[in-house]
C-alpha cells in the first residue's frame, strides 16, 4: 500500500520543472542565429534572478525579444491543451477525449473568429477589444462541449464511440464554418486558416492577452486541482462516486468551465492544435499513474515540454520556412493516438 | 447522539424528543413511497407504494421479490441517492436524503454493481477510495486511512489481494474488495444491491457469513437486496418481500416465506420447510 505523499508529488513534478528548463534552454539555442548554450543558460538564471544589468546586449533581441516570448507562450499552451485533455477525459469518462478530436478547439477557433468579426463594430477601448477574442474562444468551447456531451448521449448514458463521433463530426463542420467566415473576412490583419486549423505559435498576442492566458490558466488549473481527488472517483463511475461523498454535479461544473477556459484560452493566442491534450496525459498517465492528485500537474509540465519541442521542431526542421507546429503535433500524434485507440478496441 | 454533534448546520434536525423516538432503532424506513415517469404529463411508469419497517444496529434486512418489483428503488431511496414522493428515511433521526455529501458517505456505505474500471487499478487504491468522505481537497491519506483500510481488507479475509489489480482477480475475490471498500467508510448503514450476483455458490455463502460476522462485530445495520430465498432465510433476521412496487410483508424470514404468499409472488410451485433451528428452505417440488 503506497498512497500518494506530499514529498512524491514535489519531487515528481520539480524533475518535470528541470526537464522543462533545459528544454526551453535548447530550444532558444536553437534557431537561424548561432547561441552558445553556456551564455544562453547563465543569462536565463540572471532573468530569473533579476539581474538583467549583467545581461550580455549582443543576442538580447533574438533571445528574449524574439525566441524566449515564443517558447513562453508554448508553455503556456501547451500546459492549458493538457491540463484540459486530462480534465475532458474524467469528465466524459472516455480516456480519448481531447479538446481537438472532441471539435471544442474549433468551437473556440469559431467563437474567436465572431469575436474578431464582431469587435470592429464595437468601437471598444483597445485592451478591452484585445480581450474579446479569448472570450469569444471561451464561449466558443463552453457551447461546442455542451453540444457534443448531449450528441453522444445514448439512452441516457455517455457512449464512449458516440461521444468520438459526435466530436469528429462537429470538428469537420466546425471547421467548414471557419473556412465560412475566414473567406468573408478581407484585410491583412486577420490570421490566416492555417492558424485557426492547425494551430500555429509564430505570432505572440498582445501583451494583456499573455498576460490573461497566464493568469487564466493558474486560475483554471488551481479550480480543476480542487476536485483532483473527486475526479478520481469519478472516473471509477458517477454512482460510486456519489455513494462515496462526491458532490457529482458540483465537480462537474467546476471541471466544465474550467476546462472550457482552458480551451478558449489556448485557442485564442495559438489556434487549433490538436492531439496535446490527448496524448501527454496518457504518457503521464503510463508513468505516475491515474491519481489525479499527481496527473494533473505531471501533465501540465509535460504538456509544456511538448510543446515546446514540438515547436522548436516546426521552426527547425524545414528552415529557413516553418511549418505550423499543429502540423508536427499531428505527425507525431495521430499515428500514437491510433495505436491507442487500436489498443483499446483489441 | 453525540456523535453527531459535528454537524449542527445539517438540514436534517433530529426528529422529535427522546420521548417519541426509541433510540434503539437505527434505520426507521416510513411511509416512503416513489414514483418514476420519464416525463411529468404522463402516468408514472414505475411506482414504489407506502412501505415502513424498522432495523436496529447489527441487524441483516433482506429484500426479496421478482424482477423489476422496486427492491432496487428502495434501496436508492434508503440510501439517500433519491428523493422520496412521500415518507422519509431516517438514519439515527437524520433525513438521509437531506445529508450533506460528505455526511452521507461517512454514514452509508452502497456496494453495487461496479461500473467498469477505465484505468487498471490496485486492490489497496480502491479501498482507500472509502476514506474519501474523511478527506478535505487535496489532502493526502494519512497513516489513520491506511490502517483503516488495512484492517478493513483484512475483516473480508483479503489482505492477500492488496496489491493486485482488480481487473486481474476472480468475480468473488473482487466481490470481497469492494466489501473493503465499503467498511472503509466506517459506515452505520451498509447497503448491498445483489451483491451475490455472478458468485458461485461457495462464494455466496461466504459472503453472507461475513456479512452476518460484520454486522455483530461491528454493529452495522445492513440492507441487502438479493434474489436467493435461501440465503435471505437463512441469514436475515427480517424480510421485506416485494411484489410490483408493493411491499407485501415484512417480518422474519420464518414469516415472511409462507408456501402460499411465495406461490403467488413468483408464480411457480415452491415447498417451505422450516429447519432445526427455526429457519426456513424453499425448494422447488422435483419435476413430474
Amino acid at each position: 500500500m503506497r498512497p500518494l505523499t506530499l514529498s512524491r508529488l514535489l519531487l515528481h513534478c520539480s524533475i518535470l520543472a528541470a526537464i522543462l528548463f533545459v528544454v526551453v534552454v535548447v530550444a532558444l539555442k536553437l534557431g537561424a542565429v548561432p547561441v552558445s548554450l553556456y551564455g544562453l543558460g547563465r543569462d536565463l538564471l540572471r532573468v530569473l534572478f533579476r539581474q538583467t544589468s549583467q545581461l550580455s546586449s549582443e543576442y538580447q533581441l533574438i533571445i528574449f525579444d524574439i525566441r524566449l516570448p515564443r517558447i513562453l507562450l508554448g508553455v503556456f499552451v501547451g500546459a492549458s491543451l493538457s491540463v484540459a485533455g486530462a480534465s475532458f477525459q474524467a469528465l466524459l469518462r472516455n480516456p480519448l477525449a481531447d479538446p481537438y478530436v472532441l471539435g471544442v478547439s474549433s468551437g473556440a477557433a469559431v467563437g474567436a473568429i465572431v469575436a474578431l468579426i464582431v469587435e470592429p463594430h464595437l468601437s471598444l477601448a483597445p485592451t478591452v477589444a484585445a480581450l474579446l477574442t479569448p472570450v469569444g474562444a471561451f464561449l466558443g468551447a463552453a457551447l461546442t462541449v455542451t453540444a457534443v456531451y448531449f450528441l453522444g448521449l445514448r439512452q441516457g448514458q455517455i457512449d464512449s464511440g458516440t461521444l468520438l463521433l459526435a466530436g469528429i463530426i462537429s470538428a469537420s463542420f466546425l471547421s467548414a464554418v471557419i473556412m465560412f467566415f475566414m473567406s468573408t473576412l478581407t484585410g491583412g490583419n486577420y490570421r490566416g486558416m492555417a492558424f485557426w486549423m492547425m494551430g500555429d505559435l509564430s505570432t505572440p498576442p498582445l501583451r494583456i492577452v499573455s498576460l490573461v492566458l497566464r493568469f487564466g490558466f493558474f486560475l483554471a488549473a488551481a479550480a480543476i486541482y480542487t476536485t483532483a481527488s473527486d475526479l478520481n472517483l469519478l472516473l471509477a463511475g458517477e454512482k460510486e462516486a456519489m455513494h462515496l461523498g462526491v458532490d457529482v454535479r458540483r465537480v462537474r461544473l467546476v471541471v466544465y468551465i474550467a476546462a472550457s477556459l482552458l480551451t478558449g484560452l489556448a485557442v485564442s493566442v495559438s489556434g487549433a492544435i490538436g492531439y496535446v491534450g490527448l496524448l501527454v496525459p496518457h504518457v503521464m498517465r503510463l508513468i505516475f499513474g491515474s491519481d489525479h492528485r499527481i496527473l494533473l500537474p505531471t501533465a501540465a509540465f509535460g504538456g509544456a515540454i511538448a510543446l515546446v519541442i514540438a515547436d522548436t521542431l516546426a521552426r527547425t526542421v524545414v528552415s529557413p520556412a516553418e511549418l505550423p507546429v499543429g502540423a508536427m503535433t499531428a505527425i507525431a500524434g495521430a499515428p500514437l493516438f491510433l495505436y491507442l485507440m487500436r489498443r483499446r478496441l483489441a | 447522539m453525540s456523535s453527531y454533534a459535528r454537524s449542527p448546520a445539517s438540514p436534517a434536525r433530529p426528529v422529535g424528543d427522546a420521548g417519541d423516538f426509541n433510540s434503539d432503532i437505527r434505520l426507521s424506513v416510513e411511509q416512503v413511497s416513489y414514483a418514476y415517469s420519464a416525463n411529468p404529463t404522463q402516468a408514472p411508469l414505475f411506482t414504489l407504494e407506502a412501505t415502513s419497517f424498522q432495523a436496529r444496529p447489527g441487524e441483516i434486512v433482506a429484500i426479496v421479490g421478482p424482477n423489476a418489483c422496486g427492491k432496487s428503488t428502495l434501496l436508492k431511496l434508503i440510501a439517500g441517492a433519491l428523493q422520496p414522493l412521500s415518507g422519509r428515511v431516517l438514519l439515527n433521526g437524520f433525513i438521509t436524503h437531506a445529508l450533506p455529501h460528505r455526511t452521507r458517505g461517512q454514514r452509508i456505505a452502497m456496494v453495487q454493481q461496479e461500473s467498469p474500471l477505465l484505468f487498471p487499478s490496485r486492490a489497496w487504491e480502491f479501498v482507500l477510495q472509502g476514506r474519501h468522505p474523511y478527506g478535505r481537497t487535496l489532502r493526502f491519506e494519512t497513516a489513520e486511512d491506511i490502517l483503516v483500510a488495512r484492517n478493513a481488507l483484512a475483516q473480508v479475509g483479503a489482505e492477500h489481494l492488496t496489491d493486485r489489480f482488480m481487473d486481474q482477480i476472480s468475480g468473488g475475490e473482487k466481490q470481497r474488495v469492494i466489501l473493503a471498500r465499503a467498511l472503509a467508510q466506517q459506515p452505520l448503514l451498509l447497503l448491498l444491491d445483489e451483491p451475490t450476483l455472478h458468485l458461485d455458490i461457495g462464494a455466496q455463502v461466504d459472503l453472507l457469513e461475513t456479512l452476518r460476522r460484520l454486522a455483530s462485530a461491528n454493529r452495522y445495520t445492513v440492507v441487502v437486496v438479493t434474489h436467493e430465498l435461501n440465503l435471505a432465510g437463512q441469514y436475515a433476521d427480517q424480510v421485506a418481500l416485494f411484489q410490483k412496487g408493493k411491499c407485501l410483508r415484512v417480518g422474519p424470514p420464518a414469516s415472511v416465506f409462507q408456501r402460499e404468499l411465495l406461490e403467488q409472488v413468483f408464480q411457480t410451485q415452491l415447498t417451505v420447510e422450516l429447519g432445526s433451528s427455526g429457519r426456513p428452505r424453499v425448494n422447488m417440488p422435483s419435476a413430474k
